[in-house]
Formats: C-alpha cells, sequence, structure tokens
C-alpha cells in the first residue's frame, strides 16, 4: 500500500513522509530556524544515522528530510551533475520516501540539494539550495580541539585564518586555496562554503535564495539568509581572485562556467566540459556549441 | 493544570500540516518582516491565535519547555500544547525554549529570556508575540540579512516597550532572542539580526 502525498503521487508507506520520524524533523527544523538567525554561525544537532553512509551526504539529506513538502520539486547534483551515483541515489531515496516530483532543470526546482556546486543559473528566492558538508569548521585544519574553535567564533578571533592565508601567499606567491575558500558571512561568522571551488563563492554572496548546510558526521547546521554579505577572505594587497581558464566547455563553448576536465585517452588529449550538466544542455539545446561538436561535425 | 473538557483538536495531518506550517515560517525568518500566511489550522483555544497554535504545534516537543505569559496562559491553552505536543510547561522564563506573549504586556516581554551564551548563541529563546494586526508595505523599517535593501512592517497592539526590546536585542548579536509575531492566521518573523528603525 502507498499512501497518496497531497500532490497525488506515492511513496513508500513503509517509512514516514521523508524518513526522518516526526521528532527528528521537528529538533531539525528547530536548528535550521536558529542557523537562520544567526548566519554562518555552525548549529548543533543531533544528526540521526541515515540508511546510507555518512560522506554520502547525510547532513544534506537531513535538512532536506526535514523540510521537503508534497509540493516541492526536487533537484540533487553532485559536482554540477545530475546523474552521477551519489545525485541519483538521493534522487531516489526521495522519491521512494515523499514521492515529490524531481527535475534536473534549475529553474523549475524549488529545493536543490548539492554537493560542492552552485548552479550556474542565478537562483531565486522562492528556491532553496542544500549544501552537503563534510567538514563544517572552518578553523579545523588550524585548530583541532572543538572547545578552542568555539571560543574562537566567539570571540571573533579569525586571526588564525589570516595566517594561513598569509603563509599561502609567502610559499606560492598568492592564496593557494581552490576549494573550501572560507568566507565571512554578515561581518561577523567566518565559515566554510563546504568544499565548493571558490569559483562558485561569488553566488553565494547576496543570493536571493535560502542556504542551508548539513554536515552529517559532524553534527553541525548552518544558513546563509537570502541577500546576505557572503565576503571571500582576502587582503588588500592580495584580493580575492577568481580562477580563469584558457579553454571554453567543448561541448556548450561556455566561456564563463565552472568546467571539469576530461581525459580523453593516454597520449595527454583532454577536453573541458560545463560541470553544471544542465545549464550546459540548455545552451546547447539554444544553439550554443563549442569545439568538440565543431571537430564531429568535421569528421563525418 | 488539568483541562477541564477535551483539549481543541490538532491539526488534522500532523505530518503534512506541520510540514506546510513549517515552510511558512523558515519563508519568515529567511525573508523578515514578510508576512507568511498558516491556514492548518482554522481555530485554536482562545487566547492563543490560530497560527500561535499552529506554530506551537509544529515546533514544540518533550525537548522544549515552553513559557505562556499569565494573561494568556488558561488550562484549555497549557492543556493544548501539553496535550499534542507533550512539551513542559514551565513557569520559569530563563528555562523556556518558546514563550508566548500578548504584544501589549510589556511586563512579561521583559522577563529574563535565554540569549544563548557566546559560544552556543542557539541556544535562546523564540517568543511568540501575539499582536493586533500585521501590514507589510508601510510602518517601521526594516533592515539586515534576509532583505534585499529595506522593509517595511506595520504592527498594531503592541507596547513601545516591544521595540525597545527588539532594539536592544539587535544590538546584542550574536547573542539574542528571536520573535514570530502573530496576528490571526499570518506571522512575520524578527530574528535578531534584523534592525528596526521608525
Amino acid at each position: 500500500m502507498s499512501p497518496q502525498s497531497e500532490s497525488g503521487s506515492a511513496f513508500d508507506s513503509a517509512y514516514n513522509f521523508a524518513f526522518l520520524d516526526e521528532q527528528t524533523k521537528r529538533m531539525i527544523r528547530r536548528a535550521i530556524l536558529k542557523a537562520v538567525a544567526i548566519p554562518g554561525y555552525q548549529v548543533p544537532f543531533a544528526s540521526r544515522e541515515m540508511p546510507m553512509p555518512y560522506g554520502w551526504g547525510t547532513g544534506g539529506i537531513q535538512v532536506t528530510a526535514s523540510i521537503i513538502g508534497p509540493d516541492d520539486v526536487l533537484k540533487v547534483i553532485d559536482q554540477g551533475s545530475d546523474d552521477t551515483t551519489n545525485a541519483i541515489s538521493i534522487r531516489k531515496f526521495f522519491v521512494r520516501t515523499t514521492g515529490v516530483e524531481t527535475t534536473e532543470s534549475t529553474a523549475d526546482a524549488s529545493l536543490i540539494q548539492t554537493r560542492h556546486r552552485i548552479p550556474e543559473k542565478d537562483l531565486r528566492a522562492d528556491q532553496i539550495l542544500v549544501f552537503q558538508v563534510p567538514i563544517p569548521e572552518p578553523l579545523r585544519f588550524l585548530e583541532p580541539r572543538e572547545t578552542e574553535t568555539r571560543r574562537m567564533h566567539a570571540l571573533e578571533d579569525y586571526g588564525l585564518m589570516h595566517v594561513k592565508l598569509y603563509e599561502d601567499i609567502a610559499h606560492h606567491g598568492h592564496i593557494a586555496t581552490t576549494y573550501a575558500y572560507p568566507v565571512k558571512v554578515a561581518g561577523r561568522y567566518v565559515m566554510d562554503p563546504s568544499p565548493t571551488p571558490k569559483f562558485d563563492n561569488p553566488k553565494m554572496d547576496r543570493m536571493a535564495a535560502l542556504q542551508l548546510f548539513g554536515a552529517g558526521r559532524e553534527k553541525r547546521i548552518y544558513a546563509v539568509p537570502p541577500h546576505t554579505e557572503v565576503k571571500s577572505l582576502d587582503f588588500d594587497d592580495y584580493p580575492f581572485e577568481l580562477p580563469e581558464w584558457q579553454d571554453v566547455c567543448a561541448f556548450c563553448g561556455a566561456e564563463d562556467t565552472f568546467l571539469d576536465e576530461v581525459i580523453l585517452d593516454d597520449r595527454g588529449k583532454r577536453m573541458f566540459v560545463c560541470s553544471d550538466t544542465d545549464h550546459c544542455s540548455e545552451r546547447r539545446a539554444a544553439g550554443h556549441a563549442g569545439p568538440a561538436l565543431f571537430d564531429g561535425e568535421a569528421a563525418d | 493544570m488539568m483541562a477541564s473538557t477535551a483539549p481543541a483538536a490538532g491539526l488534522a495531518d500532523p505530518v503534512l500540516d506541520s510540514q506546510h506550517v513549517y515552510r511558512a515560517i523558515l519563508s519568515a525568518f529567511a525573508q523578515p518582516g514578510r508576512i507568511s500566511q498558516v491556514d492548518r489550522l482554522e481555530t485554536a483555544p482562545p487566547p492563543l491565535a490560530p497560527a500561535t497554535a499552529a506554530a506551537g504545534l509544529t515546533l514544540f516537543d518533550l525537548a522544549t519547555p515552553v513559557w505562556i505569559a499569565p494573561d494568556i496562559i488558561t488550562d484549555a491553552a497549557a492543556g493544548f500544547f501539553s496535550f499534542h505536543t507533550g512539551c513542559p510547561m514551565t513557569d520559569d522564563p530563563g528555562t523556556a525554549a518558546f514563550a508566548i506573549i500578548s504584544g501589549m504586556d510589556g511586563a512579561s516581554l521583559a522577563r529574563d529570556f535565554s540569549a544563548g551564551t557566546p559560544e552556543y548563541p542557539d541556544r535562546s529563546a523564540t517568543l511568540i508575540v501575539q499582536v493586533a494586526a500585521l501590514t507589510e508595505g508601510h510602518g517601521r523599517r526594516l533592515t539586515g540579512p534576509g532583505i534585499e535593501s529595506e522593509h517595511r512592517l506595520d504592527v498594531t497592539g503592541v507596547s513601545p516597550a516591544f521595540w525597545d526590546l527588539v532594539g536592544a536585542n539587535h544590538a546584542r548579536f550574536p547573542l539574542g532572542l528571536d520573535f514570530i509575531l502573530v496576528a490571526g492566521g499570518r506571522l512575520a518573523c524578527l530574528p535578531r539580526t534584523t534592525k528596526v528603525e521608525s
């Protein structure tokens, strides 16, 4: 027997709607409200064991399960892609336990769960972006003790993080941090944007959508409300810089997207393609074409 | 504190209705001053507003001590939440995770609620404040996270002490209380990050 949810879709009645029990959802829901009220601050929560291992997005899944409703349209991405193992298994999990409609289109989704990317398309105020976070504490590799990092956040003592970025400059001549690049939220808390590439940091700044972060193993939830300042840490003489590519997307020709490198053979042949698969296919549908497609046509 | 009659009915579908109400509250928290309609509970035991009752059924449980101000608390109101959520009722505002207060009740608003600690600012109370009416588009000027440039919210049925409290509360950030303002079936939120100017 599969009960009907409000939107008429069926879900597996062996489980409560969205898998979690109601007591757990309430606990997580309260934690999310406090996270929104204190932007960038990590709220401890009683993370549950989920039917998949830590590292598969159990934090993001618990956040999504606590807010999702029958009217939501869910999109799940892993490194920008809708069709990798992690994205597919999480999407299937929610289809089975909620019966919600799913989509690969960024524009059609009301709820987007992501592992390590932010979609290229601007998000709207009626959308929520849920991040899967492995290590929520930006200071953890600098100071292993939770009691100390918590005090550092309380005292707004972020000197150590600036020393780390300075040492990058001393060793490499530039800030060599390329992902999980630390940000300051609303001028107060330093936050780990999860291991998104620093290319995505500017998208977090004043984003119209609510951003929620869930770390299952580390048992933390944090948030960035809409239209909130998210500033990448830097120095006056070494400002935050975006990575630059010589290449364009081989499929759609985009020059302004985050590109994945694809190795084509064992003689060093490679191509670069958009990491955001939905954005790339939308561009191709609109008639844009990259060098790989031109080459393909020439070979025919 | 035994209710003399059976408690009023709760949410018809506790799972899906509480999810619906929660999204309305989350949206109101994320966009301070925006009014959310909470329509899953038609009536509530007076003097609770329907949105107060719906928010309570959505957020309260065994882990959240609830304090209800003396001029609002009735056997029916306390019994309603105890029966449906199992939340402990407390006489000590300092231990409350949630408090329900009338916006006109300056004395209760001034009670010593928990604002969290520097290490754990999330361990703070959320105040559900019942007011006469909420109107967007004019009134006080709100700025802060969740608001693009500024937002206007007019609140009737609150004492001047309430606005003093909201101002002092904002100044304590990251410590502080968070407010859910309720008028009938509508609610708007003022998290501690929101700056309010007249």
